[in-house]
């Protein structure tokens, strides 16, 4: 019993050793197959982040600057937002996009389609764009009210009082972006079910490691998974180092 | 002489209770005018609704004969009125970057020499690359003070410019308000603790008591011959608060 579950051990530290080098092998080789699935995944998440960012950061920035009557109810909700299972918001964006849901019939321009990027897009934005606004409205209320009102004392508009809270919010703005990339870029459930997880169309890099490790194929997927980590890491690295300038 | 402000029947109330209740304030062009009173009678309120930070609930407030009674006042109205709060809440960024701000919300990006020439009056050029957060008090209200003065505002509103300074700042501050005063004729209100303060700098003064003004009188009257008792207690210190 005991051999049996060492050679098994050691097999597993085996497939695991050889998947990295051959991982790293087919990175670095520029193997066509995990290049497309690295640039959808690089597509949808950029497209993801940017509409996140352009919605959550001036809606997270009046939610927590405002007071108006029902404005609890919506941090609530949005709160909720933050913590929505990615596989109800797949399946959601499913129902939603379907041919024989509510707004698939519809057939407009505007609304796109099962199993494409613009879907997969759909659904990283309803997932992201909680976070966005939860940490965006957390970080301008943390700047002091007495330098909201001096910047008003000073002559700004409206609008450049927000632009200057916002930007003395800057490290917690970008703390909303990072929280909202990491959502986007770990994102399985949802990306499966309004992508389909098409080869060479709407694979990811998450779907695709699914995909390989139940096929066995622990060659691509260790390699997709260092280059997922790779690209958190190095996003993380830079978020870190703009965040230091500003000390 | 027509006053810059004119203050009648004004009230603010903040979640029910009473802050502001002032029958009649009327602020002169050109004057410093020093606003006394115990923490809590609503100097720091009145000094909000003078800069058009906040609308009063009710009465009227006129700035050169223009009603400003809502919080829609137009911006080069409000632009020709600046505050210089307690804490000097200074901007992230370098002293230089403070100074410039309030110019490029004007539109006007070309400010260093406007800029160089207020430091060197501040004593504040060798901290002109300096990053805010790394002043000291006096240093940052200095900076705040330099930050308000370099848009000209016509009417400039002091909230306790010196408390919690040292003497060297606190003299430097006092000798820049009378200076700004009396080259540039700019109208001053000054909220301070510090009746010494008030007696030194302003033209007149007025006491401030839960939300209402007391009494106004030129500052020789104020501090020698006021009219009502409360004053009379105030100026010998006998009003513990």
């Amino acid at each position: 019993m005991l051999a049996t579950a060492s050679s098994r051990q050691v097999l597993s530290l085996e497939t695991i050793t050889t998947g990295i080098i051959q991982g790293l092998k087919l990175f670095f080789s520029g193997d066509p197959a995990l290049w497309q699935i690295i640039g959808v995944s690089a597509q949808v998440s950029g497209a993801a982040l940017l509409l996140s960012a352009i919605i959550g950061i001036p809606l997270g920035a009046v939610l927590g600057l405002t007071r108006f009557p029902g404005r609890r109810m919506i941090q609530a909700l949005i709160y909720t937002g933050m913590g929505l299972p990615p596989v109800v918001v797949g399946l959601a964006v499913y129902l939603l996009l379907s041919n024989n849901g509510l707004l698939g019939p519809l057939q407009q321009a505007w609304i796109p389609k099962l199993f494409t990027v613009e879907a997969m897009i759909a659904a990283q934005v309803i997932i992201a764009a909680p976070l966005v606004i939860g940490y965006t409205m957390s970080a301008v209320g943390e700047v002091s009210p007495n330098l909201r009102l001096q910047v008003r004392s000073l002559g700004a508009t409206r609008l450049q009082a927000l632009g200057a809270t916002l930007w003395e919010a800057r490290r917690g703005v970008l703390v909303a972006l990072i929280g909202g990339l990491g959502s986007i870029l770990s994102e399985v459930g949802a990306v499966m079910m309004v992508g389909g997880n098409i080869d060479g169309s709407t694979r990811v890099m998450t779907t695709a490691i699914l995909l390989e490790t139940r096929r066995g194929n622990f060659e691509l997927a260790i390699s997709l998974g260092i280059v997922l980590l790779g690209m958190a890491f190095l996003i993380n690295l830079s978020a870190a180092q703009l965040q230091g300038k500003g000390h | 002489m027509e006053p810059v402000y004119q203050l009648t029947n004004v009230t603010k109330a903040y979640s029910g209770r009473q802050i502001l209740n002032i029958g009649q304030l009327d602020i002169y062009p050109g004057e410093i005018l020093a606003v006394v009173g115990p923490s809590g009678a609503g100097k720091s309120t009145l000094l909000r609704l003078l800069n058009f930070l906040e609308a009063p609930d009710s009465g009227s407030i006129y700035f050169n004969q223009q009603p400003v009674n809502d919080q829609n006042v137009p911006l080069e109205i409000r632009r020709t009125v600046t505050t210089v709060f307690q804490n000097p809440a200074l901007l992230s960024g370098s002293v230089t970057a403070n100074l410039l701000f309030g110019l490029r919300l004007r539109g006007q990006n070309d400010g260093q020499k406007e800029v160089g020439e207020m430091l060197e009056r501040f004593g504040l050029a060798a901290l002109r690359r300096s990053p805010a957060h790394t002043l000291s008090g006096g240093e940052a209200q200095r900076v705040a003070l330099a930050r308000a003065l370099i848009l000209k505002p016509s009417v400039l509103l002091l909230d306790e410019p010196t408390a919690n300074l040292d003497p060297y700042n606190a003299e430097m501050i006092e000798s820049v308000i009378r200076g700004i005063n009396q080259t540039h004729l700019t109208t001053i209100v000054l909220v301070t603790h510090n009746i010494f303060q008030a007696r030194r700098l302003a033209d007149r003064v007025a006491l401030m008591l839960n939300g209402e003004i007391v009494e106004t009188a030129d500052t020789q009257t104020f501090f020698e011959n006021p009219r009502d008792s409360r004053t009379r207690r105030f100026v010998r210190g006998e009003m513990v608060w």
